[in-house]
């Protein structure tokens, strides 16, 4: 019943703070509302006894990647957004076959999903996640650890002046 | 106990939220924190399919999932800055031509 409770109570938090994240107009107020939900994801992973990914979406997701948004939006100094009229067309079609589609979708899981999940229910240690990440999938680790070097790399000579790469490029 | 149906109903919500900020705002910036939310919607479900089947592979995914959403922040902000520093605008509806 506690469980319940907490999820309730995270899963409304984490709804409202993605709703907030369309309706705010402001870049940095959506950046906030994603950093909410974030939070209150990292709780949903520890009801379901994920601790270590609990734990790893509060340091890289809410910490990590939301600086570098932050980061990057008073960086470019970025005003509110402006608003258009929206198409007809999507107000009378789009809205009623998303809301019929996501009831079906919605009706259909709750039917089918007889089954539940205990608090704890997943016993994900650290260490067995770290045994599994480099003897099971050791290969796509060192996969994604190259990617990230590429990223690096890529990230750098992007967000470089672009006069001078030219200028390097001019010398060589 | 909660049935896992609620977690997936909730990824389900988060992934539309996503979907629906990645259609509708004109910000480049707040697109790409839509993509993120939807990144995190599915993060849901994986974890959430882990519990159920008690396979801890479902949650070694979730860690490449954020290592490759790390990684894709990155060089995304980078081409954000890279476009601002050329068109000096961050609306999407204004970055409508390939060359300059």
């Amino acid at each position: 019943m506690l469980h319940l409770i907490l999820f309730s109570v995270f899963a409304i938090i984490c709804v409202a703070g993605a709703i907030n994240l369309l309706v705010q107009r402001h870049p940095i107020n959506s950046a906030l509302s994603l950093v909410v939900v974030m939070g209150s994801l990292a709780v949903e992973f520890l009801l379901l006894g994920a601790e270590f990914v609990a734990a790893v979406q509060v340091i890289v997701y809410a910490g990590a990647v939301m600086v570098l948004f932050v980061f990057v939006i008073m960086l470019l100094n970025a005003g509110e957004e402006e608003r258009t009229r929206g198409s007809q067309v999507a107000l009378l079609f789009g809205i009623p076959g998303m809301l019929i589609g996501s009831l079906l979708i919605a009706w259909v899981l709750v039917q089918s999903g007889t089954h539940s999940v205990a608090v704890g229910a997943l016993p994900g240690p650290p260490k067995t996640i770290g045994w599994l990440l480099f003897h099971d999938y050791l290969l796509p680790f060192e996969v994604t650890s190259v990617l990230v070097l590429i990223a690096i790399m890529g990230a750098v000579v992007l967000a470089s002046p672009q006069d001078s790469v030219q200028r390097k490029r001019k010398e060589s | 106990m909660v049935p896992l149906s609620y977690y997936l109903v909730l990824g389900g919500i988060l992934f539309a939220c996503g979907v629906t900020g990645f259609l509708i705002k004109r910000n480049i910036i707040t697109i790409f924190m839509s993509i993120e939310l939807m990144l995190n919607g599915v993060n849901l479900s994986f974890v959430a399919f882990a519990a159920q089947w008690h396979a801890l592979s479902g949650q070694v995914f979730v860690f490449f999932v954020m290592v490759v959403a790390a990684a894709e922040a990155a060089v995304g902000l980078a081409v954000i800055i890279a476009v601002f520093r050329t068109r000096e605008t961050l609306n999407v509806d204004q970055v409508n031509l390939l060359k300059l």
